[in-house]
């Protein structure tokens, strides 16, 4: 068991919660992930580190409530049963510094994709490589953590649907226009986003890694749930990402693929909003 | 004189194919003696040599018989840690019960049904293991928690050794816990084993990936010795298009979903894909437990082999236990390509018919594909039970030898790197939960040997 020193609400729908995990983050370099489980009979939820500290032992995560599993970590307050990680592989940029003191880096990140982005933005910026940040959300009010990124990033740019905030329009926007500054792009957020960014940074030929977030039950690479494609061949996200090459993933695929257990999921969303409501309603 | 052997009852076919409860009850008390009767006690007994574990056979029958239950626990418990596992999951047919001098004119003693039993009265007893011995000061550290794991763990500890096991997963046992099936092996019965294992003051870490979240090499520092059985690894897939879509799963990933995370149970939180008609591809003890799982779920369950029925690599009493729960048996057809509606969802496959030829080397019938046959058939779930491939997740950043497949090269269980060892499916591939406990039980001795 893991106790939780918060877990609170910071936007309409997303939460942040911190945990007393201090060999999880022992290791823990940007761009892992660790796989929680609320309760005993809980699902696996993959999330990816937001922020740690090392010396408190604390990991920090945000996560976005969308079907009955996040919903019920929402509601606990006390002890995690289980914290498994650091998973998967470290960010290349992040693991290999010094090859990267050069380059001039933009990150990309859409929505509650902030969250690993903000490790290794604050990581390098520790590090003393200067990152650029472009964050975009549906609206203002969706923009998380802006005091955390804007101390660590060295410049950053935003964009909403609305235009309640920034630039009204799409990360792609922004980025399109000041595309030539960059060498690299870290695109990191919903599905959809990384493609479009891929597919941007595809015609002008800048390196671009995208971060893939795919169903998956264990994150040892023992079921196989988290395949995606990667140069026409499956890779699995867990062991062998999640970040890959965003040139080379097929995203139509990764978005199908999502879909897999839609209807199963809505089901016990509809079954645990009704035991819910019916809780409110004694 | 009529010296046919006791059958133990089991859940008949109708009734189980709609829950997960255990097929086979276990023999009761008047049964076991029945059949412990029929031990011939050889002067020379074969059965042991049958056994990977050497198990002392005839003494614990014998115990049966003297109606001392206690002692017929701690006979076996000398020899294995995993009794309840083994009784249970052992192709005794291949190994003790096909050396017993009576099979040779009629039936052999059912050897695993008596150890079944065994095991499970001192579940039901809270019977102890046999007392160990002082502990030794010496430290020794375990990658996974299946078969190979525990049962080198259990050596050691009796023997005094301090012994700690890392595992990935939120419950220890491995394949015992994610991949059979409750029906073959309940969950509560690996948590005994464990349990027992823990009295004997086995520590178990889990939530713990070895190669993240601790290195391999700060094991190697930290202990006198380091145990790797890391398992089989990474589902294989066939290759063949269509594999990425929605419907298509690795049988691993069913039994997880289903074993380690409870998906049949009505109020399960982790989801399993619905099903009208699943094919499961291959013919092994993982094939077999995923299609009875999903025929328990309500699914039109087939199996779809290319080889015949006579190549099957799976238990023989396995196969029947399908065959008797009306899973289909499609044989010498192998997969082209997996058909997808525009959402890719799994909507049929198109499948070969395969030509047995010339046995290979190892004495199987090869196949080859006959060409013309090419037809398509319908379903909406294709489950891959092909094996698996090595996973190196725990060795990053060591410079272990491996072999050509991947696997790691071992010399008496020991492995290329100082104070390391290794047993089970990291080293041979995908086999046998028993053959994963032989390896862990003689990385243990070796350990024994090398530190004092």
């Amino acid at each position: 068991m893991y106790k939780i020193i918060s877990n609170k609400k910071i936007s309409e729908n997303s939460y942040e919660m911190i945990i007393n995990a201090p060999l999880v983050i022992e290791k823990c370099i940007p761009g892992q992930f660790v796989i929680v489980m609320g309760k005993e009979d809980s699902e696996r939820i993959p999330l990816t580190i937001y922020d740690y500290n090392k010396d408190r032992g604390e990991l920090s995560l945000i996560y976005q409530v969308v079907g009955a599993s996040t919903e019920e970590l929402s509601t606990i307050k006390d002890k995690l049963y289980s914290v498994a990680g650091p998973l998967g592989n470290p960010n290349e940029i992040c693991l290999n510094t010094e090859d990267f003191k050069d380059k001039r880096i933009c990150y990309v990140a859409g929505g509650v994709g902030i969250a690993p982005v903000y490790p290794q933005v604050k990581y390098l910026n520790e590090k003393g490589l200067n990152v650029d940040v472009i964050y975009g959300a549906r609206s203002a009010n969706l923009l998380l953590i802006r005091d955390k990124i804007e101390k660590v990033a060295h410049k950053i740019r935003y964009a909403t649907d609305d235009g309640s905030f920034g630039t009204k329009g799409f990360v792609t926007d922004i980025l399109e226009k000041n595309i030539n500054d960059y060498d690299i792009v870290v695109a990191i957020g919903p599905v959809i986003m990384m493609k479009n960014v891929a597919e941007l940074t595809k015609k002008y030929n800048i390196k671009t890694i995208v971060s893939m977030n795919p169903l998956m039950v264990d994150g040892s690479g023992m079921c196989g749930a988290c395949r995606c494609e990667v140069d026409g061949k499956p890779k699995f996200a867990c062991i062998h990402g999640p970040e890959f090459d965003g040139h080379k993933i097929n995203f139509d695929l990764a978005l199908k693929r999502m879909n897999i257990y839609k209807e199963e999921e809505k089901e016990k969303w509809n079954q645990m909003k009704k035991t819910l409501g019916g809780l409110e309603n004694e | 004189m009529n010296d046919e052997k006791v059958r133990g009852k089991i859940q008949d076919a109708s009734k189980r194919i709609h829950n997960f409860e255990e097929v086979e009850l276990g023999y009761t008390k008047e049964e076991a003696e029945k059949e412990a009767a029929r031990c011939l006690h050889c002067q020379n007994p074969r059965c042991m040599k049958g056994c990977p574990v050497s198990i002392e056979i005839p003494e614990f029958i014998q115990a049966i018989k003297e109606e001392n239950i206690e002692k017929a626990y701690q006979i076996i418990s000398k020899s294995s840690s995993l009794p309840a596992v083994c009784g249970r999951v052992c192709p005794q047919e291949k190994q003790c019960e096909a050396m017993c001098i009576k099979g040779f004119k009629g039936d052999a003693i059912s050897i695993g049904s008596l150890e079944r039993y065994v095991a499970d009265q001192a579940i039901l007893n809270n019977l102890n293991t046999p007392i160990m011995k002082e502990k030794n000061g010496k430290k020794v550290a375990i990658v996974g928690s299946g078969p190979a794991g525990l049962t080198c763990a259990g050596d050691l500890a009796k023997a005094g050794y301090d012994v700690t096991i890392y595992e990935i997963l939120q419950k220890a046992g491995g394949v015992l816990t994610y991949g059979i099936p409750e029906f073959r092996l309940p969950k509560s019965i690996v948590k005994k084993e464990v349990e027992s294992l823990e009295k004997l003051g086995v520590k178990i870490l889990t939530d713990v990936l070895v190669g993240n979240t601790i290195l391999l090499e700060e094991l190697q520092k930290e202990y006198d010795a380091v145990f790797l059985g890391t398992g089989a690894g990474l589902p294989k897939f066939m290759g063949i298009p269509g594999e990425d879509a929605n419907g298509v799963f690795s049988a691993n990933e069913i039994l997880t979903r289903i074993n380690l995370m409870g998906a049949y149970k009505e109020d399960a939180k982790t989801p399993i894909k619905k099903a009208k008609k699943a094919y499961v591809i291959g013919g092994g003890n993982v094939a077999m437990d995923a299609v009875r799982s999903l025929k328990r779920l309500g699914v039109d369950a087939h199996i779809l082999y290319r080889r015949s029925l006579e190549e099957l690599p799976a238990r023989k009493m396995e196969v029947e236990h399908a065959m008797d729960e009306e899973i289909q048996f499609d044989l010498l057809t192998n997969p082209t390509k997996i058909l997808t509606d525009d959402n890719n969802n799994v909507i049929g496959m198109e499948v070969v018919n395969m030509i047995l030829t010339e046995a290979g080397e190892d004495g199987r019938k090869n196949v080859i594909p006959d060409e013309n046959s090419i037809h398509t058939i319908d379903c909406d779930m294709v489950v891959m039970a092909l094996g698996t491939n090595p996973n190196h997740s725990a060795l990053k950043e060591s410079n272990i030898a491996l072999n050509e497949k991947g696997l790691i090269i071992v010399e008496e269980a020991k492995t290329s790197l100082d104070k390391v060892y290794a047993g089970g499916d990291a080293v041979t591939g995908a086999a046998t939960v028993i053959l994963a406990m032989e390896a862990g039980k003689k990385a243990a001795k070796q350990i024994m040997e090398a530190i004092k």
